[in-house]
């Protein structure tokens, strides 16, 4: 599961702002592209400049804390998603596979294994060592990932163990007891954490520079939760499953950075100026839908042009929760006059959000379904990846049981081009449309969706 | 002179084992009228590990959930489940939406893999009576904190527990848990050094059974039923074939077949395994006498427990614990095994064979899945392995 630089499908959206529109053009797509580029050159020197590297996933992964010893962050999740969009997936799939591995494992895993055996990092560049990797509990994955770098590049890799929700209807209230021990667990954690990054970098932890971070933080994700809102509106501004990857990808990227909080405050703007003028992500939006799980990225235009020829939008992807860590709530900004509990606070509290929307998936999905006045919901099962799939079916049984709600379930994987069965899912999702249309889903719906507030950042 | 009286021990032993081979394949949960004395309702709880002692203290009996074995045909888990999920989990799901898991009091998993967190939320959508929750236990054994959050997450899951009973469970009710449960974990370990020095006194097979009884009767009955199969083990007249002696690993949540434990057997002895090694976590005594007896058993999860690929611990590198296995059973070869679809025993799989070429030991992988009921083409693979262990040996 990851996040995205995902290409845009042309075609598709509305055109730029005319020139003598007042506001500077904007576009997420080029200028996400742009950052990532400058991420990736940053990342191929940075062996060279004797500068930390650490790999890090985009759920639970203590990037305040490295970026206030000046890490740079390796996405290997990024990586791998990548050789699925430049359809490189494959080779690096049958070598990983060649040199013993299961069919059967996370084709993330695999791709990166791929890629670590051809000693390069495709498609933008050579990948540097690292010097430490930090990875979560949530999905356990990572944690074997992890395992495989620490072999090969014989560097710590240290787990950051993130209780999650513990059973249905479970709530957890800032400062009550059980949110104190799980934060007091997460901050010995970090406190372990900020010794072994002292002693990789030599340099003295500074509480300042977190703060300075978490600050960041915080203005990134008041505006990243207005972006969100902002899809209630009917017609929707953007696709939650395509174009969010892309403002996800720089939520993670850049996050706690300059460039990162502008951007985001940008893409904010943009957005809100397309609500303002009524402009859609589909010409003409005829259902709102729900994407659960993560995208196929070898397949992704088409996977985005089966549902977009039918006028129907992703509103809301639950990734867009989860790829965030949970963060995707306004109550869950840093406290920077107590950088480091309030980190261990936070995080806690994001984990179990993060990991809620998977393993008790049905709870936040009712309201979801409401929130973005959605008409049906797809399910994308991935094959290699039991974190978003396990639970999945059954999810959809209980969700179109309960809500009466068109449901779809398509199964393929994130990057192994060999599970895109396309005329299969095609037909399914055809159906899936026929039928939203005989419940009368046809024509723009028009007065659904309330219209977001948001805060000001 | 009146003849002494020879106890037949190995009559004595195979009725235990028959007792044993019955209760593993008995998924049934015990009804209310059931229960052995002591006993008010049922603990289910997901592979790898569980404080089984803090249930026990409640009054509540500790099931292992152990899927469904090859005997159990799937009705409704298959519409439920996406096709790659391993089959312990989907025939757990079936358990549960047949009805058979239907007594239990409640169901715990843990945090082992993604499949199996998803379990809890299985479990609360489709039977909202049971308590069913994760037990966070934790994957960061090594940061300071880290059995004081244990401790928290069992003080949580006891006043739970309390709750469901409707009594406070004591500190002298888990001491006297601690101290009942010990001693059958001392009786397997000794178990498992017959096997280690004697391997032809035991198959792995029947060390599984015995050791698989103890998921499911309580641990009093288990305790006696060992102290019983010892004293036989030990009298076994029993002639050392020729055969290699191997380590089995990757049997640590998805039970492989009995019938491909059996094959392996036919051709090898198998002086270790990490078979059920959630039963056998400790690697010593968790301490009896101390003050809080909820942090004895928070302390020794993390410092007194063997590795497992669902575990991530520093201290204990894969190939490290792989290599004290084959020295201490002074075994030939090592049979590395996985569950189909299980990602972290497959992975873990990888690890154990990179580290046993890089030592120059033989190994042989084996996939399987709890539901297979073919061995024949098995058997020839354990075959061959064998055949050719004994004669580079030779
Ligand atoms: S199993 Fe899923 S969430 Fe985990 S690393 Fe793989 S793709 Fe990501
Ligand atoms: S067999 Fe493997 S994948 Fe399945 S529940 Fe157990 S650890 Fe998880």
């Amino acid at each position: 599961m990851t996040t995205a630089i995902a290409e845009a499908v042309p075609g598709t959206s509305r055109s730029a702002p005319a020139a003598k529109e007042i506001w500077t053009p904007f576009n997420a797509h080029s200028e996400g592209q742009r950052l990532f580029k400058e991420w990736y050159a940053r990342l191929e020197t940075a062996n060279e400049r004797h500068e930390p590297v650490a790999n890090v996933f985009v759920m639970g992964n203590a990037i305040e804390i490295l970026r206030s010893f000046d890490f740079h962050m390796v996405f290997p999740e990024i990586n791998s998603l990548q050789t699925g969009v430049r359809k490189t997936s494959a080779e690096f799939i049958r070598i990983s596979e060649d040199y013993g591995m299961s069919p059967d494992v996370c084709s993330y895993v695999k791709a990166d294994v791929g890629m670590m055996l051809k000693e390069e990092k495709e498609p933008l560049g050579k990948m540097p060592k690292p010097d430490l990797s930090v990875s979560s509990n949530m999905c356990g994955t990572f944690i074997k990932w992890a395992e495989i770098w620490e072999r090969r590049y014989k560097m710590p890799s240290f787990v950051l163990d993130l209780p999650g929700q513990r059973s249905s209807s479970w709530v957890v209230r800032p400062g009550d007891a059980q949110h104190s021990a799980d934060s007091r667990w997460v901050e010995d954690q970090f406190k372990d954490l900020i010794a072994k990054c002292e002693k990789i970098t030599g340099k003295r932890f500074d509480i300042d520079r977190l703060a300075e971070v978490q600050g960041r933080v915080n203005q990134m994700v008041i505006h990243w939760n207005n972006v969100m809102e902002l899809n209630r509106t009917c017609p929707a501004p953007y696709n939650a499953m395509l174009d969010g990857l892309t403002y996800i990808g720089i939520m993670n990227v850049y996050r706690g950075t300059v460039e990162g909080v502008e951007f985001m405050r940008r893409l904010e703007e943009d957005v809100r100026a397309k609500v303002a003028r009524g402009e859609g992500r589909v010409p003409e939006e005829r259902f709102r839908l729900l994407f659960s799980g993560t995208p196929c990225y070898v397949s992704m235009r088409r996977l985005v042009e089966l549902f977009e020829t039918w006028g129907g939008v992703f509103a809301y992807s639950d990734y867009l929760t989860f790829a965030a860590g949970g963060m995707d709530a306004a109550e869950l900004l840093y406290d920077t006059s107590r950088p480091l509990e309030s980190l261990a606070e936070v995080t806690a509290l994001a984990a179990q959000r993060g990991l809620s929307n998977q393993f008790f998936a049905h709870e936040r999905m009712e309201k979801q379904i409401k929130d973005y006045g959605v008409d049906g919901v797809v399910f994308h099962g991935i094959k290699s990846c039991r974190f978003v799939s396990a639970g999945m079916a059954d999810t959809r049984d209980y969700i179109s049981k309960r809500l009466d709600i068109p449901t779809l379930y398509i199964e393929s994987d994130l990057i192994d081009p060999r599970y895109w069965s396309d005329a299969q899912i095609k037909n399914r999702v055809d159906a899936f449309f026929e039928a939203l249309q005989q419940r009368g889903g046809a024509g723009p719906l028009k007065g659904k969706a309330t219209h977001a507030q948001g805060r000001t950042a | 002179m009146s003849a002494q009286i020879v106890p037949d021990y190995e009559a004595q032993l195979n009725a235990i084992l028959d007792r044993c081979h019955s209760a593993s394949l008995d998924a049934r949960i015990p009804d209310a009228g059931e229960l052995p004395e002591g006993y008010t309702g049922t603990l289910g709880n997901f592979p790898v590990y569980f404080p089984d002692e803090i249930a026990h203290a409640a009054g509540l009996l500790p099931v292992n959930i152990l899927g469904g074995g090859n005997k159990l045909e799937m009705k409704h888990a298959d519409a439920r489940m996406g096709s790659f999920v391993c089959s312990i989990c989907r025939s757990t799901t079936e358990l549960g939406l047949n009805g058979t898991l239907a007594g239990l009091t409640g169901f715990v998993t843990h945090p082992i893999c993604d499949a199996a967190k998803h379990l809890a939320g299985i479990w609360s959508r489709n039977l909202p009576d049971q308590m069913a929750e994760i037990l966070y236990l934790p994957q960061n054994p090594n940061s300071p904190g880290a059995a004081r959050y244990v401790a928290a997450e069992y003080q949580r899951l006891r006043a739970e527990l309390a709750r469901k009973v409707g009594h406070p469970i004591s500190d002298a009710a888990i001491r006297s848990s601690i101290r009942l449960y010990n001693k059958k974990r001392r009786l397997m370990r000794e178990l498992y050094q017959i096997r280690r020095d004697e391997p032809w006194k035991l198959s792995c097979s029947e060390s599984y059974l015995l050791v698989r009884a103890g998921t499911r009767i309580p641990c009093e009955e288990h305790v006696e039923l060992l102290e019983q199969a010892l004293p036989a083990i030990r009298q076994r007249h029993v002639a050392a074939q020729d055969k290699p002696r191997v380590i089995f690993v990757g049997g640590f949540c998805e039970q492989p077949p009995l019938e491909m434990l059996e094959t392996i057997d036919d051709a090898c002895f198998v002086v270790d395994d990490d078979l059920l090694i959630g039963q056998r976590w400790f690697t010593e005594d968790v301490p009896e006498d101390v003050g809080d007896p909820v942090w004895a058993l928070a302390e020794s999860y993390i410092e007194r427990s063997h590795a497992s690929p669902v575990q991530h611990d520093e201290r204990k590198p894969k190939g490290d614990y792989l290599m004290a296995m084959l020295r201490d059973g002074k075994a030939d070869a090592a049979i590395l095994t996985a569950a189909k679809f299980c990602e972290p025993g497959l992975d873990e799989q990888l690890f154990w064979s990179k580290d046993l070429d890089a030592a120059g030991v033989q190994y042989l992988v084996l996939e399987f899945e709890e539901k297979m009921t073919s061995f024949e083409q098995m058997a020839m693979q354990v075959e061959t392995f064998a055949e050719s262990l004994l004669f580079a040996l030779a």
